[in-house]
């Protein structure tokens, strides 16, 4: 598939001296969903509001289907929805005026039976005819959302779309998100709920402090970085390491009572055997034992981690 | 051009004067009362004539372009300024249209409301005073120049203004006392000759000289002049927004 949107090298050093983009490079293809994690500050929104036309770039360039975001606004930025990070709505308008009002900014002639269409998706039917401000901040949220999706757009920016939102409005959320997948949508979503990433993401991405580390098959990530604990539980505690446990890397838990040993899936020899069998030669006797897999939240911190 | 979302700029915008249409038509006519009370028939009773027009039909030109350039200033500051506060301006900057369609909605709609108010005062003043327009034509276009000019440069006011009190204080400090300062209430020639000099400097003189020709075939000041500084004042508005535009000052970081 070819890439809907494509990223070179892009810069973005603002006017107090911050580097906030230090070349960025980013293919995203055609319907998928790419999540961009990272800290606070890492530049994820800068990124999006670069593609989008709110930041200006220092160099580098972008490309929304085949179409330069500067030379050739127009086309790009047709094809772009934004759903922003902060809830900013005017508060005096009524919801469907305002959802209107995204469609005509967009060149789209009016369209009733569509507003009416995604209204009622987002639950806001209803609340149609009133003012913005009568409604809660969740439903605040749908509106911004409603509005994007109002001019009908090809790649999809959730900027941190379910912050400090309730549990109904997020599964809503992953749900309208895997709906417009299905129609083909392209999704760039940041995030800091790693599970959200995690349940929604055909590829991650993370980024920090102006620089992407890596971007990855979820999957691959997940297959790559996953480490796998096996957690052993002894019958008796033990204050040290018998020496011919030495050589395992093993760390003592719970008041001495459980032995953890680290090890890689993929490696060609996990270890297992020989360490349950040098446990047994030392005169341990165990109670019980579990295996645990890292979350996508294990490894985002390492990676994170590792390049401070 | 994208001309539906100029359209949807202009109807989000006028749909903000709709909602509070009794205000925008009370406060003016209410106001406009209140100038022929005190300038008609306090000061009118002394003045009686000013070079053949009665004094309360003589100010009629000068109070529509008082309510109609403080309006059009205001309406089209304000209009961009909200959206730049409330930050739903990032939807103008993510769409696919040029700051100069942005500026056509916003300052359309902004001279719209100013046109609305000045025809108010117009009708309003009617009931008060006899009036016969000289140049009708010339009056209307006039009137509709001034709105749009200074629209123009109240969205060049919205753009710049870090606050409310900014947003103020260019009308409050000098336009309304050049306004004032231009003739609204008086003719020039009633002036000391100093004043005289010194009033040619102040660019409305040149609008209310020009809008009162079109009322009464009358003027402190050669319509084509008049003609050429609203021209002026407008290329310069033009100016600087293009200046804007070409450097995002102010919008994009």
């Amino acid at each position: 598939m070819a890439a809907i949107l494509s990223v070179k090298d892009l810069r973005k050093v603002y006017d107090g001296g911050f580097e906030a983009l230090k070349g960025v490079s980013l293919d995203i293809e055609e319907g998928e969903i790419l999540a961009l994690l990272g800290p606070n500050g890492a530049g994820k929104t800068t990124l999006i509001s670069t593609v989008c036309g709110l930041v200006t770039p220092s160099s580098g360039s972008v490309t929304v289907g085949g179409h330069d975001i500067l030379r050739d606004y127009r086309a790009a930025r047709s094809l772009i929805g934004l759903v922003p990070q902060e809830v900013v709505v005017e508060q005096f308008e009524t919801v469907r005026n305002t959802v209107r009002l995204s469609r005509g900014l967009f060149g789209k002639p009016r369209n009733d039976a569509l507003v009416e269409e995604i209204l009622r998706k987002l639950s806001l039917w209803d609340k149609r005819d009133n003012q913005i401000k009568e409604l809660s901040g969740g439903m605040k949220r749908r509106v911004l959302i409603a509005k994007a999706l109002a001019h009908e757009p090809r790649v999809l920016f959730l900027d941190e779309p379910t912050a400090g939102v309730d549990v109904a409005l997020r599964k809503d959320m992953w749900d309208i998100v895997a709906e417009m997948k299905a129609d083909g949508v392209t999704i760039i979503l940041t995030t800091h709920y790693i599970e959200e990433a995690e349940a929604i993401a055909d590829r991650i991405g993370v980024i920090t402090r102006g620089e992407l580390l890596l971007v990855q098959e979820k999957a691959e990530l997940m297959r790559q970085m996953g480490r796998k604990q096996l957690e052993v539980q002894l019958n008796a505690p033990i204050e040290t390491l018998p020496a011919s446990l030495a050589d395992f890397g093993l760390e003592i838990g719970q008041g001495g009572e459980t032995l953890i040993y680290s090890y890689d899936t993929h490696a060609e020899r996990t270890g297992i055997t020989k360490l349950l069998n040098a446990i047994s030669d030392a005169g341990l006797t165990l109670r019980d034992v579990q295996t645990r897999q890292s979350s996508l939240e294990d490894i985002f911190v390492n990676l994170v981690e590792e390049d401070a | 051009m994208n001309w539906i979302a100029i359209a949807a700029i202009y109807r989000f915008e006028m749909s903000r004067f709709f909602r509070t249409i009794m205000q925008s038509f009370v406060s003016p006519v209410i106001s406009t009362s209140l100038y022929f009370v005190v300038f008609g028939a306090a000061i009118g009773s002394r003045i009686d004539q000013v070079e053949g027009v009665s004094y309360g039909a003589f100010i009629v030109p000068g109070l529509i372009m008082l309510s109609v350039i403080t309006q059009s200033i205001s309406n089209a500051a304000f209009g961009i300024y909200f959206p730049k506060f409330i930050g739903t301006i990032y939807e103008h900057l993510s769409a696919p249209i040029s700051f100069f369609e942005i500026v056509l909605g916003y300052v359309g709609a902004a001279a719209t409301k100013a046109l609305f108010i000045g025809v108010v005062i117009l009708i309003t003043a009617n009931f008060f005073v006899d009036l016969n327009i000289a140049h009708p034509l010339a009056m209307v276009a006039f009137l509709v120049m001034t709105c749009l000019s200074f629209a123009l440069f109240g969205f060049i006011i919205g753009i710049w203004a870090k606050n409310f009190e900014q947003l103020q204080l260019v009308p409050l400090l000098i336009v309304t006392p050049l306004i004032f300062l231009g003739g609204s209430f008086y003719s020039v020639s009633m002036l000391p000759p100093v004043w005289q000099t010194v009033t040619h400097f102040n660019p409305v003189l040149y609008l209310i000289s020009g809008f009162r020709w079109a009322f009464f075939d009358m003027a402190d000041v050669p319509i084509g002049i008049s003609l050429f500084a609203i021209a002026l004042f407008t290329g310069l508005c033009l100016g600087v927004i293009w200046l804007i535009f070409r450097t995002g000052w102010r919008i994009r970081s």
